[in-house]
């Protein structure tokens, strides 16, 4: 079983939809049933919101989360889902869960933000979770700030938005993308396929 | 690098029962172009970056309806949907989020309770918070301190917002109205010319530089659009992130892929 972690700030119907188009059965995991998580062969943080909110919201989830990720099981986090994974955040005030060392930082202005649209990635390194994705293929990414790792070696692939900022994160069995696969059309579902193939 | 965005817009009416695209309005009869969710399919096929799908109903039955299109649609087409035309509150919002939008726009309850944009804004982040401003030219003899006056190959003009789907205007400045809803939360604005509407003339180049260079929040083109050069002289020539289009798309006079191509041809950066 693949959860999907409900912590009460936006719909969850995209994630859940596009993961049951490649996985049957995903389950959302909400407030009263959180124990169900440590039967998770894999985790899904959705992201919508800001970082503070998302932190304070997850407080519930943290213990069991922490638990599963220690126990190995796959951890994918979804935009400010990513975010959340690092040490801590410009745009709040909250520590975030330190899984992947690194800060997240406001996009300069010099850009349009949010940086929102279809972006392609470049590939920096091979992870499963990328299987039979290019520096061809788009992603549709929406947000405000981004994630710096410490380790270059935790960034699997960078996006170019007038600078190279980092994409998508793989610590061992904790993974982060910038963008919303559950947005980015057959490409998008590729993803989350791949990592439906990492959990098993 | 970021490509500049296709979206169509579908004209719903959610009258009908399923609801139904609008295709134009010829001899005082609605014409309807198909069902929505059929129809974002469709584009989603042709390659689609976005999907709007404007409410145009009068009628009040429409909530259900709208909610069941946006269902079926996000359940089948895995793109961002926005919803714009009939939202006028949080609730209705909340509405739209539920049944799988990413975004709403809003136009004029945003103009009547200018708050609104915050409110949308923090509830549900600026990602999700579009405003829409339909914006006419006003022709001037001489400077206003109280507007921003655009010169213009025409002459001098400042541009008024107008809501209630074009019947009424506001006064409002609209290069005025874009800078405060960036600073409320807005997180985007869809721009349509009143005066190129309908035309097929091409997008109003004047109007959108003047708005891109006044915010940095992305904005989407709309208003003019009758052939694919028009797409391509509004990113030659304005900082518009994206571009919006009904009929040249609805009446299959052009595909999406075909203008996308072209563009791409004629060096403008597209997710083909």
């Amino acid at each position: 079983m693949i959860a999907i972690i409900d912590y009460g700030m936006g719909n969850l119907f995209s994630i859940y939809n596009g993961l049951r188009r490649v996985y049957d059965r995903p389950m959302v995991i909400g407030a009263d049933n959180i124990t169900d998580m440590r039967a998770a062969e894999g985790v899904i943080v959705p992201g919508v919101g800001a970082f503070d909110d998302c932190i304070l919201n997850l407080e519930p989830f943290s213990e069991a989360l922490i638990e599963v990720v220690e126990s190995g099981v796959p951890v994918l986090g979804i935009c400010i889902g990513m975010q959340v994974l690092f040490d801590a955040s410009e745009e709040g005030n909250e520590k975030g869960w330190g899984l992947i060392p690194g800060e997240v930082v406001r996009l300069p202005a010099n850009v349009r933000v949010p940086h929102m649209g279809w972006n392609n990635l470049h590939l920096q390194r091979d992870s499963e979770l990328l299987d039979g994705i290019t520096d061809d293929d788009y992603f549709y990414f929406v947000h405000s700030y981004y994630c710096v790792p410490r380790d270059d070696d935790a960034t699997v692939a960078t996006v170019d938005y007038g600078l190279e900022l980092a994409a998508v994160v793989n610590k061992e069995n904790v993974y982060g993308v910038q963008f919303h696969p559950e947005k980015s059309s057959k490409k998008g579902l590729q993803v989350l396929s791949n990592f439906v193939g990492v959990c098993k | 690098m970021l490509a500049k965005r296709i979206i169509p817009c579908l004209d719903c009416d959610f009258g009908v029962p399923g609801g139904r695209v609008v295709k134009g309005i010829e001899f005082k009869q609605i014409r309807y172009a198909g069902i929505p969710w059929d129809l974002a399919a469709e584009y989603d096929e042709q390659g689609a970056d976005e999907l709007v799908f404007l409410d145009i109903t009068a009628s009040h039955e429409r909530r259900e309806t709208m909610a069941h299109v946006i269902e079926k649609t996000a359940s089948n087409v895995f793109m961002p949907l926005t919803v714009g035309g009939g939202i006028h509150s949080l609730e209705d919002a909340r509405r739209a989020f539920n049944a799988g939008a990413d975004k709403v726009s809003v136009n004029t309850a945003a103009l009547k309770n200018h708050e609104l944009v915050n409110e949308l804004a923090r509830r549900f982040g600026s990602q999700a918070c579009m405003v829409a401003i339909d914006a006419k030219r006003r022709y001037v003899q001489r400077e206003d301190a109280a507007r921003e006056i655009i010169e213009t190959k025409e002459g001098k003009c400042w541009f008024e917002c107008s809501f209630y789907g074009g019947r009424k205007f506001t006064g409002v400045d609209a290069l005025k109205w874009a800078m405060e809803v960036e600073e409320r939360g807005a997180g985007e604005i869809m721009l349509t010319s009143m005066d190129r509407d309908g035309t097929k003339d091409g997008f109003d180049l004047e109007l959108t530089s003047a708005i891109c260079d006044r915010v940095n929040i992305p904005v989407i083109a709309s208003g003019g659009c009758g052939l694919p050069e028009h797409i391509k002289d509004v990113f030659k020539f304005t900082d518009a992130s994206a571009a919006l289009a009904a009929s040249i798309f609805h009446y299959k006079e052009y595909t999406i892929r075909d203008v996308k191509q072209y563009l791409q041809d004629n060096g403008i950066h597209v997710r083909l």
